[in-house]
């Protein structure tokens, strides 16, 4: 057995194996990626971990309202480190909670953008001809307007809630997936391995999901990345605006938006620090994504 | 060049027939048109008569070709909120939104591309590297939390500027300004800057990489080998080079700082189009956001087509790939 090793050839990493030591070298994309990782955890973990459950009226007491950082509760005696809100609500729990609508809305949106992105645009790529140029033209027109006049028409007509934000992320971004898909498609279905899938007689969904999408990979990733932080981005200012996700349901956008008219008078604390908690989430993701593209962009390999 | 030209416009046309169409589908289509034209409020008697002039009696083709009908003529409505034609009352507003458009527009050419191009000659020195981390910020942090830091600093904090609002204004070529009245002025400053920032480092961003491209090409070095003094070199070899990409996106992002400024005008309480569209929305105003979305569409590409045809004509090669594909 070692002897067999001992004469292998010079081992080759896999693809994987290569991005995620590649990836590692760098240490700040390092920092971002496990930032990332604990505020999911965070996020996913907040009705076990939160101090309070920030929507439970029965946890509230009006007494405790609007304490800066740091203040104990009169009632209870629990410390409100990051303050509390109007309503005597915990800022801390108030953000877990928060995050974890962000992140749910931003992430089901992308999962479904790029779903129907990628079968638009391996669809386009693949048949070409009137059909891709049908498709393209649709895809040019949407970009030329900005993704947020786009979702304010969307939810000014279908009004407040999470899935309605939901559709309208999903609505604003799948053409950004279909334009890389089909864009990266259309170079790969030139090569002959898909020739040779064709001469083998497979069917055209096979060889397209199974043969040209795994080869449209890498931009995907990368994109994806820069997405969802802007993802997060439009969701927080959609419900600043006030027609973003319902007042039962807030997320970090809303938090913001609620301590905004008290930003005036000094108490900065319920802004801010769901306004922090947004930053550093957008922050972390777009290191990651910085060194994604770096890893992934075939033009920097050896 | 006619072709080009008829084929541009035909787009132009094409992008604002199907946002009518999804404005239309939106409004007629998916809620009930009784509930989102008519007044709430309105007795039976006036419910019948609006139904019938907007002809909401008749088939849904009936009711969109009444719909583009009106619209061509300039009427979309008449606000629930003001009582009067709802287009009235955002061209009321529009002077202010172009206003803060413009003077965010220019302070984003003023101050990015001398930054940029710093940033491009130095990409390794502290300051190169301040300006790119700065940029990163200014282009994923969210608009609305950058405007609400500037007034937490500026306004709250150090109290040197005011939080909100326009300001006094005064009579400019037969329109309301702030910039000219010092209190108009103070008033400006912090959302220009506010809706300035995204474009800001996007020119930063671009100005810096071509810079470095630009710098590296035998003419600047030969300029460098001549004599010439630095600043020569920078100002006319370089930075007439680096302009051609870069007016290009100010062109291009000229009209979505329309669409940007409702965030920056609801944050700031200024009173433009955009707030009037985020009123409009919490107060149910819905003739009012069919008239501003309409507005806003043909704004938007107006511009594009503009731009297109006058790069168009600086630059040929544009047109003839145009024509082939």
């Amino acid at each position: 057995m070692s002897q067999i090793t001992a004469n292998a050839p010079v081992r080759v990493d896999s693809p994987a194996r290569r991005i995620l030591r590649q990836f590692m070298e760098d240490p700040v994309a390092v920092i971002g990626l496990i930032l990332f990782v604990v505020i999911a955890a965070l996020a996913i973990a907040a009705p076990w971990i939160a101090p309070q459950n920030p929507y439970d009226l029965t946890q509230l007491d009006i007494m405790d309202s609007a304490l800066p950082p740091g203040e104990v509760s009169f009632g209870t005696g629990q410390t409100y480190w990051l303050g509390t809100d109007r309503q005597g609500r915990d800022m801390l729990s108030g953000i877990l909670y928060g995050l974890r609508i962000s992140l749910l809305v931003a992430s089901v949106s992308l999962g479904l953008a790029i779903t129907i992105g990628t079968i638009v645009g391996v669809t386009a790529a693949y048949f070409g001809g009137r059909l891709d140029s049908f498709i393209m033209r649709i895809v040019d027109l949407q970009l030329s307007f900005p993704a947020i006049l786009i979702a304010l028409i969307l939810l000014a007509l279908l009004g407040r809630g999470v899935d309605k934000v939901i559709l309208a992320l999903v609505i604003v971004q799948w053409a950004y997936y279909a334009r890389t898909v089909r864009s990266s498609a259309i170079v790969e279905r030139r090569k002959d391995y898909i020739d040779a899938a064709r001469c083998l007689a497979l069917s055209d969904r096979r060889i397209m999901f199974r043969h040209l999408l795994p080869n449209c990979v890498p931009p995907l990733i990368v994109v994806a990345t820069v997405q969802i932080a802007q993802a997060i981005a439009l969701e927080a200012t959609l419900s600043f605006l006030g027609v973003g996700v319902p007042i039962t349901e807030p997320s970090l956008g809303l938090l913001i938006a609620n301590g905004y008219d008290y930003l005036l008078s000094g108490v900065y604390w319920i802004s801010l620090f769901p306004g922090i908690a947004l930053v550093v989430t957008i922050v972390a993701i777009n290191l990651v994504g910085d060194r994604l593209r770096d890893v992934l962009n075939p033009r920097l390999q050896k | 060049m006619i072709v080009y030209l008829v084929r541009r416009l035909g787009q132009s046309l094409l992008a604002i027939m199907a946002m009518a169409v999804l404005v239309f589908a939106g409004v007629y289509a998916i809620g009930n048109p009784v509930d989102v034209l008519i007044n709430p409020e309105a007795t039976q008697a006036e419910i019948a008569a609006t139904m019938q002039r907007l002809g909401l009696d008749r088939p849904l083709y009936e009711q969109f070709g009444i719909f583009v009908k009106n619209a061509l003529q300039g009427d979309l409505g008449s606000s629930f909120v003001y009582g009067r034609p709802a287009l009235d009352i955002i061209l009321e507003r529009l002077p202010a939104t172009m206003e803060l458009a413009l003077v965010a527009l220019v302070l984003s050419v003023a101050i990015g591309i001398p930054l940029g191009v710093w940033a491009g000659l130095r990409p390794d020195s502290i300051a190169g590297r301040t300006i790119m981390g700065g940029s990163i910020l200014g282009f994923s942090l969210p608009n609305f939390w950058q405007g609400m830091l500037l007034i937490l600093v500026f306004a709250v904090i150090l109290g040197w500027l005011p939080a909100g609002g326009r300001g006094e204004t005064t009579e400019f070529l037969g329109l309301q300004v702030s910039f000219l009245t010092w209190d108009g002025l103070t008033h400006l400053i912090l959302p220009a800057i506010n809706l300035a920032l995204f474009k800001m480092s996007l020119i930063i961003r671009l100005a810096r990489a071509n810079t470095r491209e630009v710098s590296l090409q035998d003419y600047v070095k030969f300029a460098r080998a001549k004599g010439l003094s630095g600043r020569r070199v920078v100002m006319v070899h370089i930075l007439k080079n680096i302009m051609i990409p870069v007016v290009t996106i100010i062109g291009l992002e000229l009209g979505s700082m329309v669409a940007f400024a409702i965030v920056t005008e609801t944050v700031f309480a200024w009173p433009g189009m955009g707030k009037l569209l985020i009123d409009s929305i919490n107060l149910l105003d819905r003739p009012v956001i069919v008239a501003y979305l309409m507005l806003t569409v043909l704004i938007i590409v107006s511009i594009n087509l503009l731009v297109d045809v006058i790069y168009s004509l600086l630059d040929p090669r544009i047109r003839l790939s145009e024509m082939k594909g």
